[in-house]
């Protein structure tokens, strides 16, 4: 079979909604989009620990903290099986590890924001790992075998993030007065960081196209955003906080919520590495790579001894 | 069963199981601090899950020292606003992390302790701490192997890993002496058959980590210098500092639910 007799097997399997497994054909572009969007996934969970394992130490009850504690775990679980995911297609962790390490791979913009209070618990728990629902459920439909059983596992822990953060919101939303002005600044704070998480708008989105011919995604951005959107407002009604948007309006006939103008300035500025905490935040990453060497180095040198 | 006690028995219990939440809690904050900046992402969750077992293991002995103190505080109260003085973990806990290695050793040091200590314990007259005890047995063979295996790996891994976890096993054995010293307060409960005998297990202790240090080519150091006191509110210069970041939030905050 030549090239072309694959591609066109390849995009009528796609096309019937066959599930691409690991050992099975695929064109090279595809390939490399899913390394590209996977190692980037993988990135935002590593990353992500850290504006949350930033607070772990002043969580202010022992539930919270345990529950904190647990979901970062939870976090660096998912990197790691994102990893093992991306694996499949033929790199290895170590090589994509040295692209985050040193600047050139790409993470979930969001986590370039810095967690201020303790209400950022809950509204990151609430906005971002909301968000990663959203995002996720339309994954666990991936063509990408291997993705999609991630993102299938992945989603239930997912749930329970978000559930404990907009927990953590209600609480403080119904506390003292200090409590619900802390709350609201975060929420202030992290609304439209959370809008831009799911990337460009369609008509600016260079990679879309293509990933949805392939169905390595389902929807697009705006409809992601879109949908985000519509679950969380009534959320924050619910609570009685306001989303900082005075053009947040129900559209009666389409029945979505219209929002006003996202500053894609500010977006395309923290992708380019001039976000609040950008350096910060890889600066973390390699410091923690740079003092564990030893360690695993020990961890060799003692395998080689005394496996063989 | 806690409102029959004699006043001077409860009193003990109160301060014996505070102790034992005020040790898994500290060394489980300790644990926590790791989170995000471990080697690689499995040691993250290693030991987050270790420190998670911990601090589930003090919320359980802290809510029950509030039980048995029977004056209306829960575990959050005794966690988060008590001062220094009043906190009874062992000083070996509260050390800093500094590196892996002083992390690795002063869990390894504590785990042989609670494996020792947790089959007594699990005999308790007592029998709601005796469930405790009981339950985290499990946890604890996990937690060792996890820092047995570790030891050996860094004793008899490198040159550089090797002298790294010989500092570290130097430098926090003056802390081990007083895990198994015993005061007044344990004795009443010696006595009523609530709380283990520690003289005997210290031995048991001894060999164990002499043992493992061997195989891990590591050195046990002399018995001397130890210090005391932990368990009636003396502490190292760390523990306020540590205190200072876990209550900063609840304490800014009176009154407030979370
Ligand atoms: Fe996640
Ligand atoms: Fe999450």
């Amino acid at each position: 079979m030549n090239e072309e007799q694959k591609l066109a097997d390849f995009e009528a399997r796609i096309e019937r909604g066959e599930i691409i497994e690991p050992k099975d054909w695929m064109p090279e572009r595809y390939r490399r989009q899913l390394i590209r969007m996977m190692s980037q996934h993988a990135h935002s969970e590593y990353v992500g620990m850290l504006p949350e394992g930033n607070w772990i130490t002043r969580a202010p009850s022992l539930r919270r903290k345990m529950v904190l504690l647990a979901k970062v775990q939870d976090e660096a679980g998912h990197g790691l099986y994102i990893y093992s995911a991306t694996e499949t297609l033929g790199i290895d962790r170590k090589e994509l590890l040295d692209q985050l390490l040193n600047g050139t791979a790409k993470y979930s913009s969001i986590f370039n924001y810095p967690s201020l209070s303790w209400a950022d618990m809950g509204t990151i728990g609430w906005f971002v790992d909301g968000a990663a629902i959203v995002n996720q459920t339309m994954l666990a439909k991936s063509s990408y075998g291997p993705y999609a059983r991630a993102m299938i596992r992945i989603c239930k822990e997912e749930n329970f993030h978000k559930k404990q953060g907009y927990e953590i919101i209600t609480t403080l939303a119904n506390g003292t007065a200090e409590q619900k002005k802390m709350a609201q600044d975060a929420v202030n704070r992290w609304w439209w960081p959370s809008l831009m998480m799911f990337g460009p708008t369609d008509k600016e989105s260079p990679n879309s196209a293509e990933l949805m011919k392939w169905k390595v995604k389902i929807k697009s951005n705006d409809e992601l955003r879109q949908r985000f959107v519509d679950l969380t407002v009534p959320q924050a009604k619910a609570v009685n906080l306001t989303l900082p948007d005075p053009d947040l309006k129900l559209n009666e006939e389409t029945g979505h919520w219209e929002f006003g103008h996202i500053n894609w300035q500010e977006f395309y500025n923290v992708i380019k590495g001039n976000g609040p905490m950008n350096k910060e935040r890889l600066k973390a990453r390699n410091e923690a790579f740079e003092k564990g060497k030893w360690v695993r180095e020990a961890a060799l040198a003692y395998a080689k001894k005394h496996n063989n | 069963m806690t409102n029959i006690l004699d006043k001077n028995i409860q009193n003990a219990l109160f301060n014996y199981i505070l102790g034992l939440g005020d040790d898994r809690l500290i060394l489980g904050h300790r644990l926590s601090e790791w989170c995000g900046h471990a080697h690689i992402l499995e040691e993250d969750i290693a030991l987050g899950n270790i420190g998670l077992d911990l601090i589930g293991q003090a919320s359980a002995y802290l809510s029950l020292a509030a039980e048995v103190e029977n004056k209306n505080r829960t575990e959050d109260d005794l966690a988060y606003f008590r001062n220094e003085y009043e906190f009874k973990n062992f000083q070996l806990v509260e050390q800093p992390n500094i590196d892996f290695a002083y992390t690795i050793v002063r869990q390894f040091f504590f785990d042989v302790y609670e494996g020792i200590f947790l089959e007594e314990l699990a005999k308790s007259k007592f029998e709601q701490m005796a469930g405790i005890a009981k339950k985290s047995i499990k946890e604890n063979i996990y937690h060792t192997r996890h820092s047995r295996n570790w030891i050996l790996r860094l004793g008899d891994g490198t040159e550089e890993s090797h002298v790294k976890t010989q500092t570290a096993i130097n430098d926090l054995w003056k802390f081990t002496g007083e895990i198994f010293s015993e005061n007044e307060n344990d004795n009443i409960l010696i006595n009523e058959n609530f709380a283990p005998d520690l003289k005997p297990l210290k031995s048991k202790w001894n060999e164990i980590i002499k043992s493992v240090l061997n195989e891990a080519t590591l050195e046990m150091p002399e018995n001397i210098g130890f210090s005391s006191g932990s368990r009636s509110g003396i502490h190292t210069e760390h523990l306020g500092h540590l205190l200072a970041e876990m209550q900063i939030v609840a304490r800014s905050f009176p009154g407030a639910k979370w």
